[in-house]
């Protein structure tokens, strides 16, 4: 899933300050599940932006609405309603539904209300990991089922590197070290093999270094 | 011979060879190499320069070779690839090397965050090992990266580091049979301190017979105090120090001399493993004690460096 972590209260506050009316959208995918811009997170930021208006005698209308994915058209459709009572609009999506939602509407102005942080996994309560970084082209095959790209603090494909110590990362003694784990991984799988050969270097025109990317799927497309 | 190092003479020769390693100056004064290449010129065959060490920005790897060179010297530049793609490194190396230059060491780099921009972008593009196999396709098959022709191919000289003191052990060895088939000609290690530890892998080297394939040169670095052993100890990411270094330095009365007894020690033993092919002092902001330490393990004086071929540059001139 997508990981986001709400921008600082005092961020935001100053963001809805600059307006008299403001909508907050929650999603209800991937950040309801990490607990950053769900329904729950909408309408606890809603009254703390309403509290906090009426502590500073602020004029501050706040309309609010959680939908079930603000990276889909049709289901931003249901804030067209909302969206015409206000001046501006916070989202608690990710990057990409905080950008549907501006273009659906280009005449409001659209804050992020989230930090959008990475392709994870939710380790456990209150703990999420990265794990991938959408390279285009999946290796994983090849290490063990382990990204040496969003894993390795220098993507590096033929790892590990000189800083690697008791398994941990040299740039965080917290993080281990991706070829460490691929190391592990493909010796107990009887891979080891794979550790000799050179993996080549990296096609990254599939990745974000080709520039935006897109999917066609002409089978779906109507 | 693939070039006109004088590094890969003295290898070739069998001679036991010296390295010496640079760090460029956080400046634009050339003075500061000059003085630097007084004090190493005459006890190491090559002198490595960094390139932008520990992340910390200094002077160009490959304007202070020039440098070097014009001073007569063999430099040997160090390539991360945390500070440029494949574009600008192939395009470095036809630089460096139309300024004469033939010796390269791939590396991948400590990351930014150990340096004085922490908030950069790192690059990444390739490894240290698909550069080291991307300069041997320049060199041997004339040939960049994507696959088109270079018209003058770059005389390389390719080397890579290895250490014998990161995790996992086992798979250091794999790592640089790894780097010898993606073509490097010569090894420089992390330095060693802990002597035991770095024959436990030239055993396994030799057990591959690796050190058949490539050349090893042995990484030292002098101590000037307590307190840096102990710093390098508990800060530098890859270096194994044992207790009882930092404790002789600690217990020592002339700590200076000390700390040269420890490095010549050391040299002494490596110089005594079979496989062992030289040694790479890294007395980075100390580069005064080279001569001294180089004079002691009795390798004064250096094989006189070769001059490049006169008449080859004068073909290579029209106008000359
Ligand atoms: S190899 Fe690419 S697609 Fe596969 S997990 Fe890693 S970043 Fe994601
Ligand atoms: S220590 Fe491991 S994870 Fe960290 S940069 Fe080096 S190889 Fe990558």
């Amino acid at each position: 899933m997508i990981v986001a972590e709400q921008k600082p209260i005092a961020e935001i506050i100053s963001i809805a300050f600059k307006h008299k009316s403001i909508l907050v959208v929650g999603c209800g995918t991937c950040v309801t599940v990490c607990f950053a811009g769900g329904e729950k997170e909408g309408k606890t930021l809603s009254s703390l932006l309403r509290m906090k208006a009426q502590m500073e005698q602020k004029l501050l209308e706040i309309e609010e609405l959680t939908v079930e994915r603000q990276c889909d058209h049709e289901f931003i459709e249901k804030i067209v309603p909302l969206a015409g009572k206000v001046e501006a609009i916070l989202s608690l999506a990710c990057g990409a539904g905080a950008q549907l939602i501006a273009e659906k509407f280009p005449d409001k102005i659209v804050y992020p209300g989230l930090n959008t942080t990475f392709l994870g996994i939710t380790e456990k309560q209150g703990i999420w990991k990265e794990r991938c970084l959408g390279c285009g082209t999946c290796l994983l095959d090849k290490t063990g089922g382990i990204c040496p790209i969003a894993r390795c603090a220098k993507n590096l494909l033929n790892g590990p590197c000189g800083g690697s110590q008791e398994g941990k990362c040299e740039v965080n003694p917290e993080t281990d070290c991706a070829w460490q784990l691929i190391y592990e991984r493909l010796k107990k799988l009887g891979q080891s093999e794979c550790l000799e050969e050179i993996i080549p270097v990296k096609d990254w025109s599939t990745s974000r270094d080709g520039g935006p990317r897109k999917v066609i799927r002409d089978d779906l497309t109507l | 011979m693939k070039t006109d190092s004088n590094l890969e003479k003295v290898l070739a020769s069998g001679e036991f060879a010296v390295t010496a390693e640079l760090g460029p100056p956080r400046g634009a004064d050339p003075e500061d190499i000059h003085k630097k290449a007084k004090l190493l010129g005459d006890c190491a065959d090559a002198i490595n320069i960094t390139d932008n060490q520990t992340a910390i920005v200094r002077m160009s790897s490959i304007a202070a070779g020039i440098l070097l060179k014009q001073r007569g010297l063999d430099p040997v530049i160090q390539i991360v690839t945390r500070d440029r793609n494949r574009i600008a490194i192939q395009s470095d190396v036809l630089g460096a090397a139309a300024h004469g230059i033939n010796n390269v060491l791939c590396l991948s780099g400590d990351h930014q965050k150990f340096g004085d921009h922490p908030t950069s972008k790192n690059v990444f593009d390739i490894d240290s090992i698909q550069l080291i196999q991307m300069l041997k396709k320049m060199r041997d098959e004339k040939k960049f990266m994507s696959g088109a022709d270079i018209d003058v191919a770059p005389r390389l000289f390719i080397g890579a580091a290895e250490n014998p003191f990161a995790d996992p052990f086992e798979f250091r060895v794999i790592r640089l049979s790894k780097k010898i088939s993606a073509g490097t000609d010569f090894i420089q290690t992390q330095a060693v301190f802990d002597v035991e530890k770095f024959e436990e892998w030239m055993k396994l080297v030799r057990k591959k017979e690796l050190h058949k394939k490539t050349h090893i040169l042995a990484g030292v670095i002098p101590i000037k105090s307590a307190k840096m052993a102990k710093y390098m100890k508990e800060n530098v990411a890859g270096l194994r120090i044992p207790d009882e270094i930092v404790s002789r330095m600690e217990k020592a009365k002339d700590v200076k001399e000390e700390g040269i007894k420890i490095c010549t020690e050391t040299i002494e033993r490596v110089r005594k493993i079979e496989g062992v092919q030289g040694i790479h002092i890294m007395a980075v902001a100390w580069e005064s004690i080279v001569p001294k330490i180089v004079e002691r393990v009795g390798l004064l004086p250096r094989p006189p460096i070769r001059k490049e071929d006169s008449n080859a540059n004068e073909s290579k001139n029209p106008n000359g």
